[in-house]
């Protein structure tokens, strides 16, 4: 049988990280035991009317105490009703699900996050053992950049200028000449869009963590599919399928 | 006291089924991520997401969106081709003790009769024709709405198929019981209802529709009731096994629709709630059998008068 197991878990601790951005840690050993960074959980509403899963990226696996941290934005109802969520509360989940990221640690990495895309690499740069430059990008408000120090060279971007690079990560990693041999990056598609195009033209080579509105979660439903650049080995066509193939592409592989 | 033991055989133009469940085409691909959760063998059938003659591409995304207490969904059937699911999915499914209904699709009536024809010779139960899907331009639901096509297009399966051939209908008509008969005069031996309800879902903050293809099929709990009619309407009107289906998340739902009339029963979009409401259906079933004292499901079917 599979390493993907659905269970109900207890919320062990909660912090709001700002606006509208929530931090739970799960506990759930089964699913810490197998998982990995760039791997997600679909979450379960209480209210079955919000009847699809929320697909949420691990931000951190703690196999020693059995638990998973999700950090997530509040941006639907299904969201709105994780927030209400405390401490010893039930949070119905299953996982892990998806690929995750390849664990290149003979590299130099550059980990890039965007906005909500920034938890999961959280997880990737405590897994990642090599050298790493890690480059967050905000709106304006900042959160985990904190959780970075130590882990890496952090530099920062936001659109309004309020603090590090004015503009985007790629605005950040030119204004501080950031170099690496590989690129991991989570984020909105048009920030993935620039990193593909970056990665490319320095010949290096990316991954990136794809969304798509997803409903199994598993790979059976084919609603959350990206194209693909060769055709696909399951779908027998230039179909990806995110939730199981992916998230985490490398950047030449997939058209976004 | 021993526990009685309920027979929950099913018999669809033949095909007996260990139990009344199975999956809605395209909920549940061709079995095989589900496997890795649950035993198939617990299922009456697997039906299988649609195949068509040449791998499909599908719709653009987003393909999905919820909505209260349902969700549109607008794939486009994307499908590998018959001769990958010949090759791979078959023998995957042989290996469970299941039933196999593949769900066939295609662009124009020759195109379905080349997938029934590949499959004359091939290890599978029953075939579903998909005249109903609201998410492609050409074929589907275009055959589906037409008493004429129904008829022409189910005959021109059943002259070619060696099993016994299921016409999957649409609800989007004015009268479902016009597009049953049409598919019992072209000689289906059984039925599959309800589709999708085609829907319809506007992002307001970004004044854009939230599906790439603009409408969607709906289900989901949200359409139970008028499937649960639909399937009351249909057998009264034929007298064909019905597979009921449209919103069943739980016993209780299914055995609306044995009550309506239904044979077997699909379960669909519940699998993305639970991925384990098939069979957990099939547990409710048995359940409320052994408490009523109901030997067979004959006792209930089309009880409601």
């Amino acid at each position: 049988m599979s390493q993907i197991n659905k269970q109900s878990c207890k919320i062990l601790k909660k912090e709001i990280l700002g606006t509208d951005i929530i931090s739970l840690v799960i506990g759930c050993p089964d699913i810490a035991t197998n998982a990995k960074a760039g791997q997600f959980v679909n979450v379960y509403c209480k209210d079955s009317a919000k009847l699809l899963p929320r697909p949420i990226s691990l931000c951190g696996i703690d196999k020693a105490n059995g638990c998973i941290r999700i950090v997530f934005r509040v941006v639907g109802e299904g969201t709105k009703e994780m927030s209400g969520y405390s401490v010893g509360d039930d949070i119905e989940i299953m996982g892990p699900l998806g690929n995750g990221f390849p664990i290149l640690n003979d590299k130099k990495a550059i980990i890039i996050g965007g906005g909500i895309g920034i938890p999961p690499m959280l997880g990737l740069a405590r897994e990642l053992e090599c050298e790493k430059n890690i480059v967050l990008g905000y709106r304006d408000e900042l959160f985990l950049n904190d959780e970075f120090r130590g882990l890496g060279n952090v530099y920062i971007s936001t659109e309004d200028g309020s603090c590090g690079t004015k503009g985007n990560v790629i605005d950040a990693i030119k204004a501080n000449a950031v170099e690496g041999d590989v690129i991991f990056a989570c984020g909105p598609t048009p920030m993935l869009r620039g990193i593909k195009e970056y990665a490319l033209a320095n010949n290096i080579t990316a991954y990136i963590s794809l969304e798509e509105r997803m409903a199994c979660g598993i790979g059976a439903c084919l609603a959350c599919v990206c194209k693909s650049k060769e055709k696909d080995h399951h779908t027998n066509v230039n179909n990806k399928r995110i939730c199981k193939d992916g998230p985490v592409f490398e950047a030449t592989e997939v058209e976004i | 006291m021993s526990t009685f033991i309920p027979d929950m055989s099913v018999n669809i133009a033949g095909v007996v089924m260990n139990n009344p469940v199975t999956t809605a085409s395209g909920t549940f691909g061709s079995g095989a991520e589900y496997s890795d959760l649950f035993d198939l063998s617990k299922l009456g059938a697997v039906t299988t997401k649609g195949v068509a003659n040449i791998p499909w591409q599908g719709n653009n995304t987003p393909r999905i969106a919820e909505t209260y207490g349902g969700m549109i969904n607008a794939v486009g059937l994307q499908n590998p081709g018959i001769d990958v699911f010949v090759e791979r999915d078959i023998p995957f499914l042989k290996k469970y003790d299941t039933k196999i209904i593949v769900n066939v699709c295609g662009k124009s009536e020759s195109d379905y009769v080349e997938v029934v024809e590949r499959l004359a010779d091939q290890p599978v139960d029953l075939l579903e024709i998909n005249i109903s899907c609201p998410n492609v331009k050409e074929g589907g639901i275009a055959f589906g709405q037409d008493p004429k096509a129904v008829e022409r297009i189910t005959a021109a399966c059943k002259a070619k198929a060696k099993q016994p051939i299921i016409m999957k209908l649409s609800p989007n008509v004015t009268d479902i019981t016009v597009m049953a008969k049409a598919a019992v005069a072209g000689g289906a031996d059984a039925l599959s209802l309800i589709n999708t309800l085609t829907g319809m879902k506007i992002d307001v903050d970004r004044r854009k529709f939230v599906l790439a293809n603009k409408t969607g099929g709906l289900s989901g709990p949200a359409i139970k009731p008028v499937a649960v009619r639909m399937v009351y309407q249909v057998a009264n009107a034929v007298d064909v096994p019905i597979i009921g289906m449209g919103g069943i998340a739980n016993a209780y739902d299914a055995l609306e629709f044995i009550m309506a009339g239904a044979t077997a029963v699909s379960v669909g979009t519940a699998t993305f709630n639970n991925p384990f409401a098939t069979v957990e259906v099939v547990d409710g079933i048995r359940e409320f059998m052994i408490k009523n004292n109901i030997k067979s499901l004959e006792e209930i079917r089309g009880c409601v008068k």
